[in-house]
């Protein structure tokens, strides 16, 4: 057996043995999800297990250097995990803009010290972090932000509002982007900071969506004390980080678009709920709109791993990342219309016994910010327009 | 598998955009068009391609192939669609050669296929009946007299039926419309008696047939397989076929999006370049989305045919489904932000609607394909 026949073979015994049941299927809603950090109540036992087992591997973090706790994984091996674990059907144990964002912008840009101090309370699920970027008059125009840190030796004092903080009521520490130098150009003079959100003066307060639920905050700073060992990368130089986490931001929104490994895909729903005859959906023009998304959905999960491959092997164009986010989440956007399409009356049941919690009308309306979150579809379309094909 | 080419495939993708560049550019199709050619190709450039080895590309080495795989040759004809070039080899290098290496008997390979890869044999595929693609649809009789058939009936859309060597020829020898046992394949000169070609000029310039069999004759020995047992090779070659058709509307996409990003660039109206406008900036970065999600589909089949991958069949319906819906966009787009002079027979970006038409409904289009891919999907 080669090292990655014996890794398969051992991870997957492993998975067996440490893998609770009640986590092997899907997430069912966001409240179902393990997202940690120093406030987080599990749900289950089993979820704590699950999450305490895959950290003491640092299989919440599988490709991550072993030094600040991860797997330590090579990228084949990453592979061969994701793919024992989609064969129990296992559920991630940590969702943690932790491990998607800034781990990633750390281990790439930020000081040994920042690595030590913040990477292992990542893996282990025990810091959660939240995203402080847009402010009411930066959204789709970033680079304009407003928030301001001042400069007092060694620390700033940072003050203004950021908006569209993901669970900033619930997070532990902020990534967040400052204007440290006022006289500068626009995309100079941003740092990328990071602090404790119990730190006084910072107030996030949730904000309701029309899916009824509050995953985003409004955050004040108010005379915010930020230590500069805190700043990321070099102080004034961190729209460059900026736009690396987006791009980071920007795939992680787009994969919305995939269909998780062991769901039933739209099709199947679709035809389990209003049946088949003769080896057709009874309803042929909803099969006309289902089949049609089937095909762009197989064709996006195909080109999201083409474009991995190409990197891979140094073939790729790059800047990709724009298009993935733009297709991706307007393919999201048509299958939670064809899910109300589907279920007919009871996708507008908003709150009742056998609804989920009202999980298809919420998710419906969830997924229309899909389109605006990490830059608009037309942001997006700007961003290929001007980058990709050089039309200026 | 990694969804990415190789270093030979690439070679080949690069080496072909060259030949095709220089000798079969869109002016050539032009020119066949206007002097009213009688082939519809240029026999010269047939035979260049056949010597560069791209008949052989798809026949097993023991019949004198390359035996190079689809996602190889599938670099070739994507290069086709960029020069919309008109030749034999999707009829007899893809499809005859596909045909006769699943259904046929060692004989036969041996004699056709070494055949068609020395560029010896041009063949054509019969097989619509009606206006729509419907391979199981097959009315044409073949009944069984002594040592041979009496063929009876009409095809349409015969690709090079005008000009082929050969016909293969979809038969009922049994069961009723519809049903697919009792589909039977045969093998004949294109001149054998009671054989009425009528050649059907098309909007591409091409040429395909309407081909009409009167108590024509047939040996048994030239049955491809077992009688009434065609449908599978039949069915696996339409796969292959609508694998190629697919690559070949990438390539038609991707020039044409090519040409009008240019144009984009080039022209000005109210004092600017026209591709300042927002309006047409958006526009042009979904089409690029799109053509990307194309290529994705189009190496998928490719490589599942070449692995045999059961998937195949629904691969190759959502690779053509995919393109059909993207071509026409692309073309359509093209036209309209060219503007009026993407309207003239002068400007060479209309022969890549004309060409992307008859390729999509060639072996199924969007709606066939989109039906064909749920039912394979279980609904």
């Amino acid at each position: 057996m080669s090292d990655l026949q014996v890794f398969r073979q051992e991870t997957r015994d492993w998975l067996e043995t440490n893998c609770p049941q009640s986590m092997r299927s899907p997430v069912r809603n966001a409240d179902d999800a393990c997202w940690g950090g120093r406030n987080w109540t599990f749900k289950s036992e089993e979820q704590k297990q699950w999450l305490e087992r895959m950290a003491a591997r640092g299989w919440t973090a599988p490709s991550w250097p072993a030094e600040y706790g991860g797997g330590g994984l090579k990228k084949a091996e990453a592979k061969i995990l994701k793919e024992e674990m989609a064969r129990i059907n296992a559920r991630s144990p940590l969702d943690s803009f932790g491990i998607w964002m800034i781990g990633p912008a750390l281990l790439q840009f930020g000081s040994e010290e920042l690595k030590q101090q913040h990477l292992p309370p990542i893996v282990r699920g025990e810091i959660r972090w939240c995203q402080g970027y847009s402010e009411p008059g930066a959204g789709s125009d970033l680079a304009g932000l407003q928030c301001k840190g001042e400069d007092r030796g060694d620390h700033f004092i940072a003050n203004g509002q950021k908006v569209w903080t993901s669970y900033g009521d619930k997070a532990d520490w902020m990534f967040c982007l400052l204007r440290t130098d006022p006289d500068a150009k626009k995309q100079m003079g941003i740092s990328l900071v990071l602090f404790d959100m119990t730190t006084p003066g910072v107030t996030p307060k949730p904000i309701k969506l029309i899916s009824g639920s509050s995953p985003f905050c409004e955050t004040f700073l108010d005379n915010v004390r930020v230590e500069k060992n805190q700043v990321v990368g070099e102080v004034n130089q961190g729209w460059t980080i900026a736009k690396y986490l987006l791009t980071h931001e920007r795939e992680m929104i787009g994969s919305f678009g995939l269909t998780d490994a062991g769901s039933d895909t739209l099709g199947q729903i679709a035809a389990k709920t209003v049946g088949v005859e003769q080896g057709r959906m009874n309803n042929p023009l909803l099969r006309a709109d289902v089949l049609k998304w089937e095909i762009d959905a197989a064709a996006f999960a195909l080109t999201a791993e083409r474009v991995t491959d190409e990197v891979k092997s140094g073939q790729g164009v790059g800047a990709t990342s724009a298009m993935l986010k733009y297709y991706g989440t307007e393919l999201n956007k048509r299958r939670f219309e064809l899910m109300l399409k589907i279920h007919g009356s009871d996708a507008m049941i908003w709150d009742g016994a056998d609804s989920n919690g009202g999980w298809v009308p919420r998710s419906w309306l969830r997924t229309k910010g899909n389109s605006i979150e990490g830059g608009t579809s037309e942001v997006q379309l700007n961003i290929i327009a001007k980058n990709i094909l050089g039309l200026g | 598998m990694a969804m990415v080419i190789n270093e030979e495939q690439q070679m080949l993708k690069e080496s072909a955009q060259g030949f095709l560049a220089e000798f079969a550019p869109v002016s050539e199709l032009r020119k066949l068009r206007d002097e009213g050619s009688a082939t519809g190709y240029n026999a010269d450039l047939w035979r260049q391609m056949v010597d560069m080895g791209w008949a052989a590309i798809l026949v097993p080495e023991a019949y004198g192939g390359l035996d190079f795989g689809h996602v190889g040759m599938g670099q070739i004809i994507e290069q086709t669609g960029r020069t919309l070039t008109a030749s034999p080899l999707f009829s007899t290098a893809i499809i005859g050669a596909s045909l006769i290496n699943l259904a046929a008997s060692d004989a036969q390979k041996s004699e056709l296929l070494t055949a068609i890869a020395g560029g010896e044999l041009t063949t054509a595929l019969a097989v619509d009946e009606t206006i729509h693609h419907a391979p199981t649809q097959i009315s044409m009789t073949a009944v069984k007299q002594g040592d041979s058939y009496r063929l009876n009936g009409e095809k349409r859309f015969v690709i090079d039926g005008h000009s082929a060597d050969k016909l293969i020829v979809a038969v009922r020898t049994s069961g009723n419309l519809g049903d697919t046992t009792g589909i039977s394949l045969l093998i004949l000169d294109r001149n054998s008696a009671g054989v009425e070609v009528e050649r059907t000029e098309m909007v591409d310039s091409r040429n395909a047939a309407i081909v009409r069999f009167s108590d024509v004759s047939v040996s048994a020995d030239n049955l491809l397989g077992e009688e009434g047992q065609g449908f599978s090779a039949l069915s696996a070659t339409l796969d292959i076929g609508n694998a190629y058709l697919a690559a070949e509307m990438l390539g038609i996409a991707q020039e044409s999006f090519d040409r009008t990003l240019q144009y984009l660039k080039e022209r000005k109206q109210f004092g600017v370049l026209i591709g300042s406008f927002q309006a047409l900036q958006h526009r042009a970065a979904h089409w690029w989305s799109e053509v990307e999600l194309c290529k994705s589909v189009v190496l998928k089949v490719l490589q599942s045919l070449d692995q045999g991958d059961p998937r195949s069949p629904a691969m190759a319906s959502i690779a053509k489904a995919k393109l059909c819906e993207v071509v026409e966009l692309a073309t359509n787009e093209a036209i309209q932000m060219h503007g009026g002079i993407g309207m003239t027979d002068e400007y060479e970006i209309g022969f890549f609607i004309k060409r992307a038409r008859p390729a999509a409904s060639l072996y199924g289009d969007y709606n066939y394909h989109g039906d064909r891919f749920a039912l394979l999907s279980g609904y």
